[in-house]
Order: C-alpha cells, then structure tokens, then sequence
C-alpha cells in the first residue's frame, strides 16, 4: 500500500512556548453512561491530543470509541470529568454554545452516508460554513470566496474537475463520496478533525490514496487527526496508536494513561 | 441556509412533494372556490335589484315569485290582469310600477315585454340605471332592445331583425315568424340578468301572442291583435292583456307594508307582493344549509390534504435520520433540524395555497362564460376578499401547526441520535 511514511508527534506538532505541545484535545477523569449512572460505556481517566497530530484509534465494535467523538463533538456531555477541546472545557457550554463550538473547531468524516443526497459536490462541501460564521470567514480568507475554497479543497483532492463539482453526491463513486466528505471536514481550517472508520468501505488502492490526501491537508492545516478504525493495518501510518480498550476501563480489564 | 435546504429536500423528494403540493393545491381551490361562489352568487343576486319597494305577482310563493320575476327563474304559475296592474299602479303611495311580461325567449335567452317605464326607473348594484350602449329605447311595438350579453353572443347590431318564439328552452318550434322585431337598441353591461334579456314593448308581445292564438280562430285574441297600434308604442291601449308580475316603487318607503297588505287583500284578484330584500334573505334562509354543508365537505377536504402532507413528512423521517446526523456533525444545531421540517412543511402549505389560488382564477376564468350562460351566475374575478385571506391564513396556520408533529419528532431523534442514530 502507498502511504505516507509515518511522522512522530513531536515533528507535526507546534510546541507551545514553554516548549510542550499545544494541546487540541484534553480528557481527564471522563465517564459516560446513556442511562446516568453505572455501568458506564465510557470511562476514561486522561487523554491527550496535540496540535497537527495523527492519533490512530483502534477498538472493536461496541467498544465505545462513536460515544467517545460524540463525547468530543460536544453532542453529549460526560457525567463526570472534563472534555477540553482547544482549552475549552465544552462541558460547561449550553447545548446551543457546544453546537457553535463543533460548527467552529471540529470537521467529521463518517464511514459511509456522509454527504447530504440532495446537494451538489460543492454544495456538500460548503455546508459546515453555514452553521459557522467562523469557518466562513477564514475558508473565504483562503480561497477568496468559501465556494473558491470548496474547489481548492476539491482539486487538492483530485476531484475539481468541473464536471464534477456540480454534479449531484449521489452520482459518485463511494471512493469519491469520501474524498469529497474529506474536504468538508477540512473546509474552513478547523483545529481537530474527527473520522470515523472512513476507509471501512473503500478498496485498498482507494484507501492508501484517500489517506495520503487526508494526511496531507491536515499537515498543511496544522489540524489535529483522531482517526477511529478497527483494521489494524492502519496503526503504522499514524503518529501515535491508541488501543481504546487499554484507555476506557469501561470495556477493557487493564486502564492504563496515555 | 435552512429555507434552501427545506427546498432542495424538497427537490429530492419530488414526487411527493408534487402530490402533496397538488392535494394541497386542490383542497385549498376548492374551499376558496365554494367560498367565492357562495358570497358572488349572493353578491350577484343582490346586486340584480335595487331601489324597487314591492315585487307584485299572481299568488303564489314570495320566493317563487323573486325567482321568477327578478331573476328569470322559473316560470309564473299564473298571470295578473291588466286593470289589476293599473288599480294598483295608480294608488297614491305609488310613485311608479314597471310591468313585466315573461314567458317567451329567443334562441335561449328570455324575452321580457315591458314599457319605456323599465329603462326609466329600474335599477341595479348601488342605484345604477340602466344605461345604453349603443341605439335607442323602445319606442314602436316591434322594437327589441338586447342584453349586452344577447348582443355579444347573437351579434346582433341595431337593425338586425329577430323571431321570439313560445316558451323559455334553448330550442323552441313555436316561432313567432310572422311578427318579426327590430334590435334598436343593446345595453350595457350591468352583472345581471338583464344582460341577458331580450326586451320588447308589451304590445309588441301582446300582437305575437294575439296572432298566434288567431292561428287558432281565438276572437278573443283577434280583438287584442286589432287594438294594436302597428307603428307608435301605447301600453295602455290593451286592457285586456295579462301581465305575469310588476315592480313597484312608493313614494315613501315607509309605505311598504302596508302597500304589501293592501296588495295581498285586493279582493278582485288573488295577489301577492313582496319586498325583494326580505325575500332575498328567505332565499339565503333555503341555500344557507346547503352552503354550510358544502364549506364543511370543503374544509373536510383542506384536512384530508394537509394530512397527507403529514404522512408524507412523517415517513421520510426514519430514512432520514442519517441525513439530520450529517447536519447535526457540520454543526446543525436540533432548532435547526426542526426548523428544517417546519421549512419543509411550511413551504409546502404556502406553495399549496399558492397554487390553489391560481388554480381557482384560471378555473373563474375558464368557468366564468358557463356559470352565467348556465347558472345566471355573474363571477367577478377580483382580489381575495378579507375573508378569503382569513381562509388562506387559516389553512397556512394549520399547515405550519401540522408540521409541528414531525418537527417535533425529528427534533426529538436528532437530540438521541446526536451524529449516531441510536434505534
């Protein structure tokens, strides 16, 4: 498989001035459970992710890992601890400031059904600037206008032909349903880019490209990755490999901080 | 952001968005549509007399006789005699009578015998006389003076000679051929019967009916025909014809009931008389049931289509349950998904209305010739009235409230689901 060489976390990451990594993501003493008490399906006692970093996160399924990014989106708060997002405790926002908080700072990817069936490629990938003012202004620094940047995006992702961009989702091939997902998730520069098991459904060819491109505009955005798969061949690609068994004492037998 | 996206769903889901829209569409032209023809019938009927004190016919029902009288309805059951008309007409509370004769028609349209005293004193709408378009009034017994809409659909002009004929049918095969008139004259247009009337002199109807009945050896009818006056037009020279009702106008309209009573009393023939307006009301009286009936089947059917509307917002919800959590991912907050189906629903409600109106002006429109040509109804295509935007507001506000139910639902799975639908 063509895939970027692997990067450690100190080569991507900015240093703060003091010299530590600045913090995206910061989790601390976290428990989740969707009935409000024990037992929980999340509880995790520290988790750190830094500026610019690849953070692969592996576990089966059921284990937890879509509580954790809803956790992280700020769709659900914690029962107890704190979720820090960009120095953030999200914890503490109403549910409309944490909606305005994941509009402003968070770009998803899913694994499949991604894109919105009724709206163009552009218009798909132009979506998150609707719901945050701050997006808007900053993809319409980069490209001028949000739908120039939508098309930056799209070319970088080798999907800006002209043909394509007004055409409807629905008409793509999966592989380019998620490219174009990848630049929604991407448009307007946020800090923390969340995916989850994007790559289940694509072909191995597919895969190594779509990754190489993911890889690349989050480098160029300096955005920090949290990449959620349970195919292990992954592992190496990223920065850092995170079996989420060993942090949620929740699913697995043996916690241990990372 | 959140209208564009109700409408391109929308879009998406095109085929039942277009029959909702159209069930919308059709139930909000008919309840319009029963509405208009409920208050321009009224409006119509109305408007067809004014300034009149007492209608006066043989006796028989007040409603009956309005009907025919006034709205050439129907046919009289029974005729008033001539010196009958001319006792009452000469009563000191009258200040004038206008004499009407009915019974005959050509190619369809009713033929009304009368005298110079009907262009005089009849009037219409808000007190509107009646007015000429082109020629002149009756003056000599074979004088016709048209209907605008005798005129228009006959093209007939001022000279054009015309048969009536027996009876009131479309068809007729007792034509009056040896007693032709003469059009000298067509009105203008005023929104009621009278467009569509045929007048003629009283003697002019009196020599057709005398001849015909010659045509039978009746001396009785021979003595009429010689009494006429071929060339000058003399109502009064007759005083053996009948008549088959008359208006009257008092002096005072204080006078009217007991005019009314002395009229149903007059002991030489048995009468009656009645007041146009309260009589109009005992007509709203017999129609009012069959109105509220209909309004009602007509809001039933507003019901039915907004329900419509309801299944098919409600069974796009779970297929697009995925479709909410991608919004909710980019930052949608719940308001907004609900807001997304309150769009939808709103849009829909809004753009059915729409479509009902324009449905039911083309619908006047198309309709319009047929409703007066059938029905005597005259249909004003105008604004909405008060009422009608009432009525839209009313259905807009039911719309908006319906889709109060998926918004809510939607709402409520997009708060579980967060970006995971959670079944």
């Amino acid at each position: 498989m063509d895939v970027p060489a692997p990067a450690t976390s100190q080569t991507l990451a900015p240093q703060r001035s003091g010299g530590s990594p600045e913090p995206v993501v910061t989790l601390s003493g976290v428990r989740f459970s969707w009935s409000g008490a024990a037992p929980f399906v999340i509880d995790i006692d520290s988790l750190r992710v830094t500026r610019g970093e690849r953070v692969f996160l592996r576990g089966p399924s059921g284990s937890g890992k879509s509580t954790l990014l809803s956790l992280l989106a700020g769709v659900i708060t914690p029962l107890a601890g704190t979720v820090r997002v960009l120095d953030r405790d999200i914890g503490t926002l109403g549910g409309a400031g944490r909606d305005r908080f994941r509009a402003d700072h968070v770009g998803f990817i899913f694994q499949m059904f991604n894109l919105i069936p009724y709206l163009s490629v552009v218009e798909n990938v132009c979506l998150p600037c609707g719901f945050s003012k701050r997006r808007k202004e900053r993809a319409g620094r980069e490209g001028g206008t949000v739908q120039a940047e939508a098309v930056r995006l799209l070319e970088h992702l080798d999907m800006g032909e002209a043909a394509l961009l007004g055409r409807p989702v629905t008409e793509l091939s999966v592989g380019q349903q998620q490219r174009v997902a990848a630049a929604r998730a991407l448009i307007g520069a946020p800090e923390l880019v969340i995916a989850d098991e994007p790559t289940s459904s694509l072909d191995a060819d597919r895969r190594a490209a779509f990754l190489d491109l993911l890889f690349r505009e989050c480098a160029r955005e300096q955005a920090a990755l949290i990449f959620v798969s349970h195919d292990a061949s992954l592992a190496p690609l990223f920065d850092r490999t995170i079996q989420f068994a060993d942090i949620n004492r929740a699913f697995g037998p043996a916690p241990a901080p990372v | 952001m959140i209208l564009t996206l109700a409408i391109k769903s929308l879009r998406n889901r095109k085929f039942t968005a277009v029959l909702t829209l159209l069930s919308i569409g059709l139930a909000v032209m008919l309840l319009l549509g029963v509405e208009r023809l409920r208050s321009e019938s009224r409006e119509s009927f109305a408007a067809t007399i004014s300034g009149t004190d007492l209608v006066v016919g043989a006796r028989s029902s007040p409603v009956h006789l309005l009907l025919f009288s006034v709205f050439r309805i129907g046919n009289a059951t029974n005729n008033i005699r001539w010196d009958s008309y001319r006792a009452i007409a000469q009563r000191p509370e009258v200040a004038w009578t206008i004499p009407l004769s009915l019974g005959d028609s050509h190619r369809g349209f009713r033929v009304l015998g009368t005298t110079h005293e009907y262009f005089e004193h009849f009037r219409f709408g808000r007190d509107r006389k009646l007015e000429l378009a082109r020629g002149a009034v009756l003056e000599h017994m074979h004088d016709a003076v048209l209907g605008a809409d005798v005129a228009v659909k006959l093209g007939y002009q001022p000279g054009d000679p015309i048969l009536i004929a027996h009876g009131a049918g479309d068809v007729s095969f007792s034509l009056h051929e040896d007693q032709p008139f003469r059009v000298v004259g067509v009105l203008q247009r005023t929104g009621t019967p009278v467009d569509r009337t045929v007048h003629v002199t009283l003697q002019g109807m009196d020599a057709v009916h005398a001849q015909a009945a010659e045509d039978t050896f009746d001396p009785l009818a021979a003595a009429v025909r010689a009494g006429a006056d071929e060339h000058e037009y003399h109502a009064e020279k007759n005083p053996k014809r009948a008549i088959t009702a008359f208006l009257v106008g008092l002096k005072s309209r204080g006078a009217a009931l007991s005019m009314q009573r002395l009229v149903t009393e007059y002991s030489e023939e048995p009468l009656t008389a009645i007041l146009p307006g309260a009589t109009l009301l005992e007509v709203w009286e017999i129609v009012g049931a069959a109105e509220k009936t209909l309004f009602a089947v007509s809001a039933l059917v507003v019901v039915v289509g907004l329900a419509g509307m309801l299944v098919a917002l409600l069974t796009s919800l779970s297929e697009r349950r995925r479709e909410m959590a991608v919004l909710r991912s980019v930052g949608a907050r719940p308001m907004h998904i609900f807001a997304l189906i309150m769009g939808e629903a709103a849009f829909l409600t809004l753009l059915g209305i729409a479509l009902g109106i324009a449905a039911l002006y083309l619908g006047l429109l198309a309709g319009r010739p047929w409703l007066e040509s059938r029905l005597g109804l005259f249909i004003v295509v105008g604004w909405p009235s008060a009422y009608e935007f009432a009525l839209m507001i009313v259905v807009a506000a039911a719309g908006v409230l319906i889709g109060l139910i998926p918004a809510y639902r939607i709402y409520r799975y997009s708060l579980a689901d967060g970006m995971t639908i959670r079944i």
